[in-house]
């Protein structure tokens, strides 16, 4: 709140309650400024008339008039209500389920509840009782409802309890009209009717009396929305053109005045009731324009009006779009692509989008000279400004044309709002917005064309990818959010997820079988590639001793580039993703190089690959570079690291094509036997099961039990066909490397595309629906056999035959449902789960509460431990304490 | 049917009743009023067998009611090890 506002509104104060209740005719009539007469909105000469829709006294809508009611200017008046006084009274359709009710459960003599005084007291006392709130005091009032309206209709019994009348059965004719045997209930009657009900029925029928009674549910007065809610816009043409909610009340008056004149004129009463009709349908249609059963009222070109409740519903409603969810200054939205060049901690962005938001920065002695060329500039050059604000508030526009004048007048305390530039902070979003990660604040580096550029290794908390995905920027706009962003929000702090306390940020795909061709044996460089890739990398460091000679000319190792990349005190040791899980670990023997050997920052044995920087996937190295020698460091490793890479492997080159997965015909010969010999089994399973002889398992019928043999028998099949492809899948293979790297894909992947896809499932279970006891109409019924029920033994590159090929499809279709299914799922607990825990906190105290200081956990988590700071669940490592220790004695 | 002794069953963790003196430290120590502690009816099975021990105990005969006092659970089933939480026994 600023002064001004305090000094119009006084203090800010706090609200104790609100009660929602029915609008009264007196309080219609008490807030309206004006009664409205007059159909018509402005005269010839284009002045609004006195008592007309659009009087002078609802508002102003103009800039430079005032308001004739407050005296206020245009933007600053809020508007004000009028009113119309209706001829007759008609229902409002919000509440017409209401009415219904109330008729059902009262007297159509004596308007009493008809309940006899026993029940009456019953029910009284249910609701007084302590705690009956919400559904459950719902569920009491609709229990008086419909019991009492089981009185109407029913032939014995009847009567009213309390006079005795004899009740009719009330019929409702949606949306608006009500019938009581055969007589239709008009609006008057049913109002007449209510005035009567008492104070005590009322709160039983769910009725706060001292807010709402029921008669008011019918309309005697209709409010009049005050022209600052429906504006009326001037075209280019000159004419004006009114809002929906204008022609709407336009329509209700008319229709109004024709009927007052035909009741003062005593007209016949079908001429009178038609009217009266036509007046309900216009009331009704200004509140809701998509009653079920009402034709929708119409502009003259035939489009739909847009009425009161359209204004609120839905998705481009006043709800969702104008209150959950606001367009904000200050903000750019494009498409994003892939910089592999730029840090993780930055963001390309564009030129235009560069010029069009602006950061103030207030003029000092220090800055005047730069802010002042800045100025110069103008708005539509790079870097400029957009606007100056003077001290006493005053904001102008910078052009081409005042630029220079502008610079000139500059004087300290002034701010200038210039266009981002390189470095600026800036918050970073994708959605859906799930975890904290979805929004990191980066450093702007402005760049040509269109799109905004991220570092591949920040995809994965954004699970953002290049097919067209778009993503928001939003500038904070006061050094206090700048500051906060940048030590709270920047992408390197992220580094670590604070859900599961590893790196969420890291390396993907190319830049893991890159690290594996980089630093496996025998990779070498020559000097004046050592240059380039240091170059690149951006390594400050003396180029090691060459690793040896080859025909004269010195040569470096992988390894030893990697190593350049490590912190000289750095010791660690771990198992590569490559690992053959051998039974004796030989360590650093290890003949496929997979034990990751890191003494005093030097690679010394291993290959880089998943298990070093790969993102999400319990990465060693990584995590220790952030946790040990913090999130700088780990920054500058990804950055470098990642260029190093690409480079090497624009030196050495990497492929991956369909001879990858080739067999010589001994192992197709070989895996074909394998597969026989499985459906062999499958046949011979059969054949015992239908002679008998099947020993049925515990706790399974003997159906089911051949069906779990035969699922086993041909998943073992499978498996062998895979182990025997897998043996002829060397590291010399493109796409066996990304899949033991831990790039992309994986061994299964690669078997079922060498050797055989194996059971094609839904639910678990072998395909078997479709047709009649079998599953497509080329096999027998109730074979049961391997083929007949989805057994798939072509490979992917053999290719798959019809039958297969549509199995193939049946099981391909579950996972695409599961998919929808859950993430539909999963989004809506997500969403319950976050209402209920998003104004948890943990205190100072290392509690956690609610934002009423109620205690939730008295240590949070009950160890007090921030996953993101600690080393797999512990809040100290102990191990390398003391490995550190160790070491400098030792160095002392 | 036997009735199970929950106080000793494993999966229920321990429950300990605070004495006024107590309550006041731990009041005071996360600087807050009962209001603002964790509930516990006193209903649940735990309390009324807390209840019974302790009319057991009192000389004078007749029923103890936990009713207003803060009850110490010390938790040591999750990975994090031992955790303690208080409650309020109400109704
Ligand atoms: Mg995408
Ligand atoms: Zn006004
Ligand atoms: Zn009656
Ligand atoms: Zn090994």
């Amino acid at each position: 709140m600023n002064e001004e506002d305090i000094m119009l509104f006084g203090p800010p104060k706090k609200i104790k309650e609100i009660s929602f209740g029915v609008f009264s005719p007196e309080n219609v009539r008490k807030v309206s400024v004006t009664t409205i007469i007059q159909a018509d909105t402005y005269d010839d000469e284009g002045y609004p008339i006195n008592g007309g829709l659009m009087d002078p006294k609802l508002g102003v809508i103009d800039p430079g008039l005032k308001c004739r009611t407050c005296n206020l200017k245009f933007g600053e008046c809020q508007g004000h209500f009028g009113h119309i006084e209706l001829s007759r009274p008609v229902i409002h359709v919000g509440y017409s389920k209401e009415i219904y009710d109330i008729l059902k459960a009262t007297c159509k003599e004596c308007s009493r509840l008809l309940l006899t005084e026993e029940r009456i007291e019953h029910y009284e006392e249910k609701l007084r009782q302590e705690g009956v709130r919400g559904s459950i005091r719902q569920s009491i009032i609709s229990d008086v409802l419909s019991e009492a309206a089981k009185k109407k209709g029913v032939l014995k019994d009847s009567t009213c309890p309390h006079c005795g009348t004899d009740q009719l059965k009330v019929k409702f004719e949606k949306p608006t009209s009500y019938k009581e045997g055969d007589k239709k209930l008009t609006p008057s009657d049913i109002r007449e009717r209510f005035e009567k009900i008492t104070e005590r029925d009322a709160r039983l029928m769910g009725w706060n009396t001292e807010v709402s009674r029921p008669e008011w549910a019918i309309l005697t007065v209709l409010p009049v929305a005050p022209v600052t809610v429906r504006p009326s816009i001037t075209l280019e043409s000159g004419i004006r053109s009114e809002d929906d909610l204008t022609h709407k009340l336009v329509d209700i008056i008319r229709i109004n005045q024709r009927l007052r004149e035909n009741l003062d004129a005593g007209a016949p009463q079908l001429i009178v009731e038609d009217l009266w009709e036509l007046l309900q349908y216009h009331v009704t249609t200004y509140f809701d324009n998509e009653v079920s059963g009402v034709p929708p009222a119409r502009h003259r070109s035939g489009r739909v009006l847009k009425t009161l409740t359209q204004r609120l519903k839905g998705k481009e409603g006043r709800f969702r779009n104008n209150l959950s969810g606001k367009r904000v200054d200050f903000s750019a939205r494009t498409v994003i692509s892939p910089d592999p060049n730029i840090s993780i901690n930055e963001v390309g962005v564009p030129d235009f989008i560069a010029m069009e938001l602006t950061v103030p920065e207030r003029v000092t002695s220090r800055n005047i000279e730069r802010m002042r060329q800045i100025v110069l500039k103008g708005s539509n050059a790079y870097p400029g400004a957009n606007y100056i604000l003077r001290p006493d508030g005053k904001r102008k526009r910078v052009t081409d044309i005042t630029s220079d004048i502008l610079a000139e007048e500059l004087e300290e305390g002034y701010t200038v709002e210039r266009h981002l530039r390189d470095g600026d902070i800036v918050l970073f979003n994708r959605q859906p917005s799930l975890h904290r990660l979805s929004i990191m604040a980066h450093e702007v580096r402005v760049m040509p064309y269109k799109t905004f550029r991220l570092n591949l290794c920040v995809c994965p908390p954004y699970n953002a990818d290049f097919d067209g995905d778009e993503m928001n920027m939003h500038v904070p706009q006061t050094e206090e959010a700048q500051a906060e962003a940048r030590i709270l929000m920047r992408v390197q702090e992220q580094i670590i997820s604070p859900r599961f306390g590893e790196p969420v940020i890291g390396g993907s795909q190319d830049y893991l079988s890159g690290a594996y061709i980089l630093t496996k044996r025998g990779t070498r460089f020559t000097r004046s590639q050592m240059d380039q890739m240091m170059y690149v990398s951006d390594i400050d460091a003396v180029l090691p001793e060459p690793a040896g000679e080859e025909d004269g000319k010195p040569y470096w190792t992988g390894k030893q580039v990697f190593s350049l990349l490590l912190p000289d005190d750095l010791n660690i040791s771990y198992k590569s993703k490559i690992c053959q899980k051998c039974d004796v670990c030989e360590y650093r023997d290890c003949k496929y190089d997979a034990y990751v050997l890191i003494e005093d920052g030097v690679l010394k044995t291993g290959v880089v690959d998943g298990a070093t920087f790969k993102a999400r996937s319990n990465c060693k190295l990584l995590d220790k570079l952030v946790k040990d020698y913090g999130t700088d460091v780990g920054r500058k490793f990804l950055d470098s690291v990642t260029r190093l890479i690409l480079w090497s492997n624009a030196l050495i080159g990497f492929t991956t094509g369909i001879d990858d997965e080739d067999l010589p015909k001994e192992a197709l010969n070989l895996i074909e036997k394998v597969l026989t010999e499985g459906k062999d089994k499958v046949k011979r399973l059969i054949e015992s099961y239908r002679e008998g002889y099947l020993e049925p398992l515990p706790g399974r019928s003997e159906r089911e039990t051949l069906e779990s043999r035969i699922m086993q028998a041909l998943a073992e099949a499978r498996d062998k066909a895979g182990t025997i492809s897998e043996r002829y899948l060397g590291m010399n293979r493109g796409a066996v490397v990304m899949a033991k790297t831990g790039a992309k894909g994986n061994m299964l992947d690669l078997t079922q595309m060498s050797a055989a896809l194996g059971q094609m499932s839904v639910r678990g279970n072998r395909l078997h629906r479709g047709y009649a006891k079998r599953s497509l109409s080329s096999f027998d019924r109730e074979d049961l056999s391997a083929a007949s029920r989805g057994f798939v033994s072509s490979s992917y590159k053999q290719g798959l035959n019809p039958k297969e090929f549509f199995f193939h499809a049946m099981g391909g279709r579950e996972g695409l449902v599961d998919t929808a299914v859950r993430t539909a799922q999963s989004g809506y607990m997500q969403r319950r789960l976050m209402n209920a825990l998003q104004d948890l906190s943990v205190r100072y105290d290392g509690t956690v509460r609610t934002n009423d200081d109620i205690i939730v956990q008295f240590m949070y988590g009950e160890d007090g431990i921030d996953p993101a700071k600690s080393t797999y669940g512990k809040a100290v490592d102990i191990d390398w304490i003391v490995h550190k220790n160790i070491k400098a004695k030792k160095g002392a | 049917m036997s009735k199970v002794n929950i106080v000793e069953h494993e999966l229920v963790p321990q429950h300990i009743v605070l004495s006024p003196e107590e309550e006041e430290v731990v009041l005071k120590k996360y600087n807050i009023d009962r209001n603002n502690l964790p509930l516990i009816k006193s209903t649940d099975p735990i309390i009324q067998e807390l209840e019974e021990q302790l009319a057991e105990q009192s000389e004078d005969e007749g029923k103890v009611s936990l009713k207003g006092r803060i009850i110490k659970i010390i938790r040591n089933n999750s990975p994090a090890g031992e955790g303690v939480y208080y409650r309020y026994v109400i109704e």
